[in-house]
């Protein structure tokens, strides 16, 4: 056809190769293009699948709704822990260039401490780099306007609106109800072992102690999760499902939180422990260790020079003393033994004993600390009184392996299993305990000795407060013993169905009622013309107590005089009582450090605490110190 | 009267356009048109100004189509000489854009005269080849190597990969056609392999990981290979008939980048699937498939080396443009032709059809 119309200027070779490249050329753009077809085939229908599922991941992204944390609240219900919404200014680390400059930036438009500054870098340094970390918490509506209508300066930054944890009563009870932190390494292995972890995404802030810890996922509640269709730049643009977060459970306390702060102020500067107890329960009515600290300070990460200030502090601020300060009973352990004497019958309440103001064991002298003895004692004496020499010889007469025996029942030297973490054990005496304590063969053997100073208190003994208000409280109620607690109950958010907790005994000691009426009569008698008279003097209602020292400092012979020793190593107060004397509703145990005499510093809180709670009095001015010389 | 006017009207309208070439033109239009509506979804404008260059396009086409070849050979040197002029000024004066120096201020305007070239070379060249058909020497070819080697050197150097190669193809394709040797081809090709590891070390940063993303686009999957990765998902995620016209995840949540311009085939793919892309491949080989058959027909050397330049030019730029967005070429600024936004390509497609169809239409009168 072409060939037809040859032109004069091209000879029909010329023009052959022509149309020969011409086809060559088609030849080459059809298969150029089959080659394109066939990759659009292998994207299009073998990859489809997954070319889908990329998509979807690209469009869809899922955003977990961190749920309410449960409140809590007081037996009362006054709220001791609650959340409030708040803004806060965020930097996500891998979204920014040059943190510093950055910062610098945002100083400039609001308000940026040197101390936020730390604390962003100390986050910074705990956190995973995809987080975001705040730099300003609690910005006001006009530094909120302000980053707004700058925040195209600032990529990587943004205001989030976050819930935060509040403790509205500051340090009171501060070591009962514990607080909240952001989740470190350990808290997310915990997460993880528990199979909590999908419930936890979203969630930056954990209990770190107290009731917060120990109820941390009664609290959390149930994560939601909101479907959103997100573009390239991360925005989102619509909602595609929305599952609502559940609210955390509130958990209702026994604690009475106004009795709480009335002991709480009874301690005053002084460092010590008390816990309260409901005798018939187990509720932990009040739980003081003085002094206390702010929870409010730990929530957006503490500030370093706050937590040098709690953590270096002589007084240990972050101590919790009613746990796991562990300390010799002193004869407050005195009415536990005379009713272990008469359960295994090596006394009855009549038997005397002739007190000549020591007691010889083997060639030593263990002394009584009233100079010529208390004369004839009997058992109601010897409590009342608290004369040491009935007791070494009672303890003489028992022997190691009775008093562990009885005493390991009633709670002393375990956890009692308080529904708080990191309890201490403390130490009851015993052969066995000796032989595990020592490594030494020699340290190992317990003698006979070593028993009669447990017989008051001393030696090996070493108890925590809430040991010793365990026992007091498990005597008051004539045997029946609780775990003490300080969840009443929790009420689930969704249905408000109430779990109570702790509602069967722990165990019922089968004592004789007449031999703990004996005990209950000789600890009245103690409140009444003991040791407890002046710090009970005037209650209108019957107690019984007993009055406690536990030598910090062991002096060999010489007399004890406290006000030449520093204040240090004077020796700690203790007082254990219950009240009414026959329907108890309270059970108490005190401990002032370096307090001296038990009778003189410790008692009147217990009274002050009975008062309250017994009577609604609140006390007259502050704590008078009573001068009671004996013990 | 009237009536006669009109037809004498009309048929003066319609005497040099090619109606094969123009409606596989105007089809691959109005389906740019829908995707061009698709991607730029937010924008009114877009749609708008595209209808506009495509009207502009269309003018252009019709006006080149009336020019007897011969004419328009008398364009080849001025528009050529005007070209190379233009890509020295780039080269002193042109503006920098993300360090590229491609654009020439006017003033009131920017212009990028590579563009230019992608006509006055094969222009150029086919005229060259015209002159000396009768005793076309081996130093004839060298020469015209020389022509096209210094435009696209010029191109490359700015860098514009994409319009060097654009040119660089459409001046080959007319030294191809003109009848080199194939073992000058063949020698080439030889030479051209030998240099690859020089060109390598010859290339801007950014070319050079345009395409190791290529070979594998996670390797940056927020940077370069970005473009990639997200095209690929836009094309296989369509499936065999597509999301949907409007209903593209990928598109309409602007995860495919240049999703109007050089990727707009990721949008055309995610919402009309394997049946779209095949009618599309179908319409390209079409028109290149006219082009090819026009340029069999052509009666003069000329004629003949031009329209094949234009019909393979056309074909390269529906290739590399393919390749890229789906993954198989490194990403280089080439456009999809009369599917991407953008008046300049467009009017410059317009200017090759209306070559083609004036080649065509012009063919048994010329006689020269």
């Amino acid at each position: 056809m072409a060939a037809n119309q040859s032109p004069l200027n091209a000879s029909d070779s010329e023009l052959r190769r022509f149309h020969f490249r011409v086809v060559l050329a088609g030849v080459g753009v059809v298969l150029a293009l089959a080659l394109l077809g066939t990759r659009f085939f292998y994207l299009q229908v073998v990859q489809h699948d997954y070319y889908t599922t990329r998509a979807e991941d690209n469009r869809i992204s899922v955003v977990p709704i961190v749920p309410n944390r449960g409140v809590i609240v007081d037996r009362d219900g006054t709220v001791l822990a609650r959340n409030y919404s708040a803004f806060t200014l965020e930097i996500t680390p891998s979204k920014v260039d040059d943190l510093e400059a950055t910062i610098d930036g945002l100083g400039q438009l609001i308000e940026v401490l040197p101390k936020d500054r730390r604390r962003f870098r100390k986050l910074l340094d705990e956190s995973k780099n995809f987080e975001s970390i705040p730099i300003r918490t609690r910005l006001s509506e006009e530094e909120v306007a302000k980053f707004a209508a700058n925040r195209y300066l600032f990529p990587g930054v943004e205001v989030k609106a976050r819930l935060f944890r509040q403790y509205p009563l500051g340090p009171i009870a501060s070591h009962a109800i514990g607080y909240i932190n952001r989740i470190n390494k350990r808290d997310l292995e915990m997460i993880e072992e528990s199979e909590q972890a999908a419930n936890y995404k979203g969630t930056d802030h954990i209990g770190k102690t107290g009731i917060e810890q120990k109820y941390e996922f009664a609290l959390h509640g149930e994560t939601g999760y909101e479907q959103v269709e997100i573009d390239a730049g991360g925005r989102a643009i619509r909602s595609l499902s929305h599952t609502p977060p559940v609210q955390g459970s509130r958990l209702t306390l026994t604690l009475d939180i106004k009795l709480q702060e009335m002991a709480e102020k009874a301690f005053g500067d002084r460092r010590g422990a008390l816990v309260a107890i409901e005798p018939a329960t187990g509720g932990i009515l009040a739980m003081v260790s003085n002094p206390s600290f702010d929870p409010n300070l730990f929530i957006d990460g503490i500030r370093s020079d706050d937590w040098d200030l709690l953590n270096n502090s002589p007084d240990r601020p972050m101590l919790n003393r009613a746990l796991n300060g562990t300390y010799p009973p002193g004869s407050t352990f005195k009415p536990f033994m005379a009713l272990a004497a008469l359960e295994t019958g090596k006394r009855t309440p009549g038997q005397t004993i002739s007190d000549p103001g020591f007691f010889n064991f083997a060639g030593h002298q263990f002394r009584d600390d009233k100079k010529g003895g208390h004369g004839t004692v009997d058992m109601y004496k010897s409590i009342v009184q608290s004369c040491d020499t009935y007791y070494y010889m009672l303890a003489n007469d028992m022997g190691i392996d009775a008093i562990a025996r009885f005493m390991g029942q009633l709670g002393f030297g375990q956890k009692t299993g308080v529904d708080l973490e990191g309890e201490s054990e403390g130490v009851l005496p015993s052969p066995e305990w000796k032989k595990r304590r020592f490594r030494r063969p020699e340290q190992q053997k317990w003698f006979a000795g070593e028993t009669i100073s447990i017989g008051i208190g001393q030696g090996y003994n070493s108890y925590t407060p809430i040991q010793l208000a365990q026992a007091t409280a498990t005597v008051a109620n004539n045997g029946v013993m609780f775990r003490p607690h300080l969840v009443k109950y929790i009420t689930d958010s969704r249905t408000g169905e109430q779990t109570m907790i702790e509602r069967e005994p722990l165990r019922r000691l089968p004592w004789k009622p007449q031999h703990v009426e004996t005990i209950k009569n000789a600890m009245i008698g103690v409140n009444t013309q003991g040791t407890g008279a002046r710090a009970f003097a005037g209650a209108g209602y019957t107690s019984g107590g007993k009055t406690g020292t536990a030598q910090v400092f062991s002096l060999k012979g010489g007399d004890y005089k406290s006000s030449r020793l520093k204040e240090h190593l004077r020796d700690h107060a203790l007082f254990i009582a219950f009240a009414p004397a026959e329907q108890p509703k309270i059970a108490v145990a005190v401990v002032v450090e370096n307090g001296g005499f038990g009778a003189q510093s410790a008692a009147p809180i217990a009274r002050m605490v009975f008062d309250y709670y017994l009577l609604g009095k609140l006390p007259q001015g502050a704590a008078k110190e009573d001068d009671v010389e004996e013990d | 009267m009237l009536q006669q006017f009109l037809a004498r009207l009309w048929s003066r309208l319609v005497a040099h356009v090619d109606v094969p070439l123009l409606l596989i033109t105007l089809t691959i239009m109005a389906i740019g048109l829908t995707t061009v509506f698709s991607a730029t979804y937010d924008d009114d404008n877009r749609l708008l100004a595209q209808t506009l260059n495509m009207a502009v396009g269309l003018i252009a086409m019709w006006a080149v189509a009336q020019l007897p070849p011969q004419k328009l050979m008398r364009f080849g040197v001025p528009l050529y000489v005007l070209g190379l002029l233009l890509l020295i000024l780039v080269f002193f004066f042109g503006i920098k854009v993300n360090g590229a120096r491609r654009w020439l201020s006017l003033g009131f305007t920017r212009v990028q005269p590579a563009e230019l070239l992608k006509i006055a070379v094969p222009l150029m060249l086919a005229c060259y080849f015209h002159k000396h058909e009768a005793l076309l020497k081996f130093r004839h070819y060298v020469i015209a190597c020389l022509l096209l080697l210094l435009p696209f050197a010029l191109i490359a150097k700015q860098p514009d990969l994409g319009t060097a190669i654009l040119v660089g193809a459409a001046g080959f394709y007319v030294i191809f056609f003109a009848g080199l040797s194939w073992w000058v081809i063949g020698g080439l090709l030889a030479v051209a392999a030998g240099a690859t590891p020089f060109a390598w070390t010859m290339l801007h940063d950014y070319q050079r990981k345009r395409i190791l993303t290529l070979i594998d686009p996670t390797t940056d999957p927020l940077g370069s290979g970005y473009h990639i990765i997200q095209s690929t998902i836009a094309i296989g995620s369509g499936g065999s008939f597509g999301k949907g016209w409007l209903a593209g995840t990928q598109t309409h949540l602007e995860f495919i980048p240049e999703r109007h311009t050089d990727f707009i085939l990721a949008v055309f793919s995610e919402e009309r699937g394997l049946l779209g892309n095949g009618i599309l491949l179908l319409l390209y080989l079409l028109l290149v498939g006219r082009g090819l058959m026009i340029a069999a027909k052509a009666s003069t050397v000329f004629a003949r080396v031009m329209a094949g330049s234009v019909s393979l030019s056309l074909f390269t730029y529906v290739f590399v443009n393919m390749g890229m967005v789906s993954g198989v070429l490194p990403v280089v600024g080439v456009p999809l032709p009369f599917m991407s936004y953008g008046g300049t390509a467009l009017v410059t497609l317009s200017v090759g059809i209306g070559i083609l169809m004036s080649i065509h239409s012009h063919r048994m009168l010329v006689r020269t």
